[in-house]
């Protein structure tokens, strides 16, 4: 049961990524990236990470998407012609080589050490609920958790300024 | 069959080349910020998972910074996108090339 | 006992989909009824005594009518784009509690009782689901204000993605005051921790707040800028008909619901019937059906005022939605999360 859903909600998310890059209408590539974080966020809800998940739909689907939205209607960017900065020979071969090395990277570590994924009875009853992520955010990484704040804060006079300046 | 660790990890790995290769590959900007945050997502995908495997909340928590990153990414990339097409008229990579000396 | 449990779960689900969707045909009827005797009009009364067939003879005009997609519409995104607004708003309901549960034997099928929760799904971060779920809500107006290739269609679904993104702010930061109190974010124990003092007391100005901004999240009028007739004509559905209009219609009063519901169970107490008390020491787990009486009423309330408000109120100007937003709201909602949490550290301990 659960391997099926799996695969299906693995699929969407790669169908959304694909879709993502290679759509032409910027809008659909938007609604795609939403079809990928809304599956990612499943996937979450089948590792238990509850709150994560629900964290993902709220901020990234509620949020940030709608800011790309909101970003390329305001631009009104059009279609564009499918035309990729791919037409010379060294860029894709780099490409491909890139993606292999990746790839590679990724499953040597992936299939080195077998971690299993099934021990739901030994974990902790709050594994993953908001009660906690917040224990361990707010006892083990405080101090980073505080300071993620500063950065958001930089952000947000980065955007203004940069917005004030547009506007003299 | 069961679902092992393993099958996340393959699935964040493709997510994340997808998110590569249109970083490398597409002209429009707004598409390759997109792009960004599909590779972070594919990073998140991975730390989720490990958490579950070594049960221990700490990836979760990374998560959740890593999200507070992309926030704060998209906002000022979103802002200087707008900036950019207000002055120069495109978001083509290829064109905005004005730092090349 | 499993295929009880989805068997029971499979008729909360059609049973609160057909309550809600009927409740949505008589929000329109009683929209018009009580915004006539507002104006002191009569309303629509031929179809039927007092006029209640009205939403039939409505749906089936809707049904009859001509479906036009303009021409150089976005075709998959304009189809798209009603179904998923309706969609996101009704999936929000599915872990509204409206009342304890009881146990049944299905009139002796089973040995055992088995005890059915009055809501679909007990989620441990409820709360947050509600809130990750209608703020997906925004990409079917935003959706259908682009696809429909249409100036007034667009700067509709330009002011409904602002709007909505600046008010969610207000929205979460007034709920956090509710959370602090409750200490969960499980809905169940929210209306649970109401039992000896309503939290809209305690919580007056997080209430304030969550209210207008659930005006603004569910675009009703003072806030309704996305569809402001005088100015964009019909905002972000000018270029829908048929039942695709009909849809866009639905989840409108279907945000009522939710956001209705939201508010009884987040401040006004859920289930409890008074501010102070509880159940005075009746025994709700026999009289199980008390406590849904008294929720849906608090509900019908709120529907009633969100119409009262809409017929008394005029339209807010853009500068002064987003003024009120950033400048009035966010600051109070900080403002009572601060004043909250030192009175929960430093009075309570």
């Amino acid at each position: 049961m659960e391997s099926v859903l799996f695969y299906i909600f693995a699929a969407a998310s790669v169908a959304g990524a694909l879709l993502v890059v290679f759509h032409k209408n910027p809008i659909a590539s938007a609604l795609s990236l939403v079809l990928t974080l809304f599956s990612t966020a499943v996937l979450f809800i089948f590792l238990l990470a509850h709150f994560v998940a629900a964290i993902q739909i709220l901020v990234y689907a509620g949020a940030i998407m709608v800011l790309f939205m909101f970003t390329v209607m305001f631009l009104n960017i059009r279609e564009e012609s499918l035309k990729f900065d791919a037409q010379n020979l060294p860029v894709k071969l780099g490409v491909l080589l890139l993606i292999l090395f990746i790839f590679g990277y990724f499953a040597s570590i992936g299939f080195k050490k077998s971690f299993s994924l099934n021990h739901a009875a030994s974990l902790p009853e709050s594994f993953g609920t908001v009660e906690g992520v917040g224990e361990v955010l707010f006892k083990d990484y405080l101090l980073p958790f505080e300071l993620t704040s500063v950065l958001i804060v930089v952000a947000i006079l980065g955007v203004v300024a940069i917005a004030k300046r547009g506007t003299d | 069959m069961i679902v092992t660790i393993e099958h996340y990890l393959v699935l964040s790995a493709i997510l994340f080349i997808i998110g590569a290769y249109g970083v490398i590959i597409r002209k429009n900007l707004v598409i390759v910020l997109m792009s960004l945050e599909l590779m972070l997502n594919s990073a998140n995908l991975a730390f989720v998972a490990f958490s579950k495997a070594l049960g221990n909340m700490t990836g979760q928590v990374f998560m959740i910074m890593t999200l507070t990153v992309a926030a704060a990414e998209v906002a000022v990339g979103l802002a200087l996108v707008v900036a950019i097409y207000t002055h120069r008229g495109t978001l083509d990579i290829d064109v905005l090339k004005m730092l090349k000396g | 006992m499993l295929w009880v449990e989805i068997g029971i779960s499979f008729v909360k689900i059609a049973l609160v989909l057909f309550v809600v969707l009927t409740l949505v045909a008589y929000l329109t009827l009683a929209e018009r009824r009580i915004s006539a005797f507002i104006q002191d009009r009569l309303g629509p009364n031929r179809v039927g005594p007092f006029g209640i067939l009205q939403p039939l003879a409505d749906g089936v005009k809707f049904i009859f009518k001509e479906d036009i997609i303009p021409d150089r519409a976005n075709k998959p995104f304009y189809v798209m784009a009603p179904a998923l607004s309706l969609v996101t708003a009704i999936v929000a309901l599915a872990v509204i509690p409206i009342g304890k549960g009881f146990n049944t034997t299905l009139f002796g099928l089973l040995e055992d009782p088995f005890y059915v929760k009055l809501q679909i799904a007990d989620v441990n971060a409820g709360l947050l689901f509600v809130l990750a779920i209608t703020s997906l809500s925004v990409y079917g107006v935003v959706l259908g204000g682009w696809s429909s290739n249409s100036k007034y269609s667009l700067l509709g679904g330009l002011r409904a993605a602002a709007q909505m993104i600046s008010y969610e702010l207000s929205l979460g930061l007034s709920i956090l005051g509710v959370i602090l109190l409750a200490g969960s974010l499980r809905l169940n124990d929210i209306v649970e921790a109401q039992q000896k003092i309503w939290f809209a007391i305690p919580q007056a100005l997080g209430f304030l707040v969550f209210m207008v901004s659930s005006f603004a999240e569910t675009n009703r009028l003072p806030f309704d800028l996305p569809e402001a007739e005088p100015e964009i004509v019909a905002g972000y559905h000018t270029e829908y008909s048929s039942m695709k209009f009909a849809m866009f219609f639905m989840a409108e009063y279907t945000h009522m619901i939710v956001a209705s519901a939201l508010m009884v169970c987040l401040f006004l107490g859920g289930w409890y019937p008074l501010p102070f008390g509880g159940w005075f020491g009746i025994d709700i787990e026999r009289y199980w059906y008390l406590p849904p009486i008294v929720f849906i009423g608090k509900v019908f309330f709120l529907l009633f005022l969100f119409i009262w408000v809409r017929w008394t109120i005029p339209r807010f100007r853009y500068d002064q939605v987003m003024k009120l937003g950033w400048k009035v709201l966010f600051p109070l909602g900080v403002l009572n999360i601060i004043v909250t949490s030192a009175v929960m550290v430093f009075v309570y301990k």
